[in-house]
């Protein structure tokens, strides 16, 4: 059941971003910034671990994620070390990404030559 | 040629938006992305991995795959076709790095590649740094 549950979350989450996208002309970056400012307030209200419990991993996909898992972490570090935690904790569980994401593009880019 | 005349032919041959056709791309795409991570992590979960760390290898793999497609340079007719359905995910993070470093990097790699790494995924990690800071604050002071 969780499979048809993530297909329908990514998907709608999706459909509603292109949606925006043909209908009010912004660009992708605004798209990814409103979702991620979204996935903070999901993350603050705590919808988004309700949604996690029936999507399953299909939650981590869309970038909505990436806002709840920083508002997350830096609200443990509060909890865990006070207001330096905030500070010290906030890119914990979302370097995964953003480390895999440099590396990988930095080695592509290294080793490939850019068409046109 | 008069004024009406004119508007009747700019509305012939203005593309036509298909609104229809790129939101039930974007759907399905997106939702296939979804699926796949879920039979993925389930797969690894059997082979003994713990949940949390099969996510993780996901996202890993989803990151790795979007930038071999766009150094190999046929992601952006991809993205072309479906578009939100491959930017909303983590793959559009991914590619807005790799195709930033791929357009500067004729420009050497500290002033080409170095300053030019984050100019569009530089937005996702700043407001989401922001964002996150503020409701953290908020939260602290409401509840304590």
């Amino acid at each position: 059941m969780t499979y048809i549950y993530s297909f329908l979350f990514v998907g709608l989450v999706c459909l509603i971003a292109q949606l925006l996208f043909d209908n009010l002309n912004l660009t992708n970056g605004h798209i990814t910034s409103i979702f991620v400012i979204l996935g903070a307030l999901l993350g603050f209200f705590g919808l988004y671990d309700k949604i996690s419990y029936y999507v399953g991993s299909g939650a981590s996909v869309p970038i909505m994620s990436f806002g709840n898992l920083l508002y997350k972490a830096a609200y443990y570090g509060y909890k865990s070390e006070g207001i330096i935690g905030i500070f010290s904790n906030m890119l914990q569980t979302t370097s995964a990404g953003i480390t895999a994401a440099i590396i990988f593009s930095f080695i592509c880019a290294i080793f490939s030559k850019p068409k046109n | 040629m008069n004024d009406i005349n004119y508007k009747k032919i700019v509305k012939k041959y203005a593309p036509k938006e298909k609104k229809l056709k790129h939101a039930i791309s974007a759907f399905l795409v997106g939702g296939a992305l979804g699926l796949f991570s879920n039979i993925i992590t389930t797969f690894l979960n059997k082979m003994g991995m713990s949940i949390k760390d099969a996510t993780v290898v996901v996202l890993i793999l989803y990151i790795f795959l979007a930038t071999l497609f766009t150094s190999l340079g046929f992601f952006d007719d991809l993205v072309s076709k479906c578009f939100c359905g491959l930017i909303i995910p983590i793959t559009g993070f991914a590619h807005s790095i790799c195709s930033s470093i791929l357009d500067y990097k004729k420009d050497g790699l500290v002033t080409g590649i170095g300053s030019n790494a984050f100019k569009l995924a530089g937005s996702v990690i700043l407001y989401g740094v922001v964002a996150a800071f503020i409701l953290c604050l908020i939260k602290v002071i409401l509840y304590g």
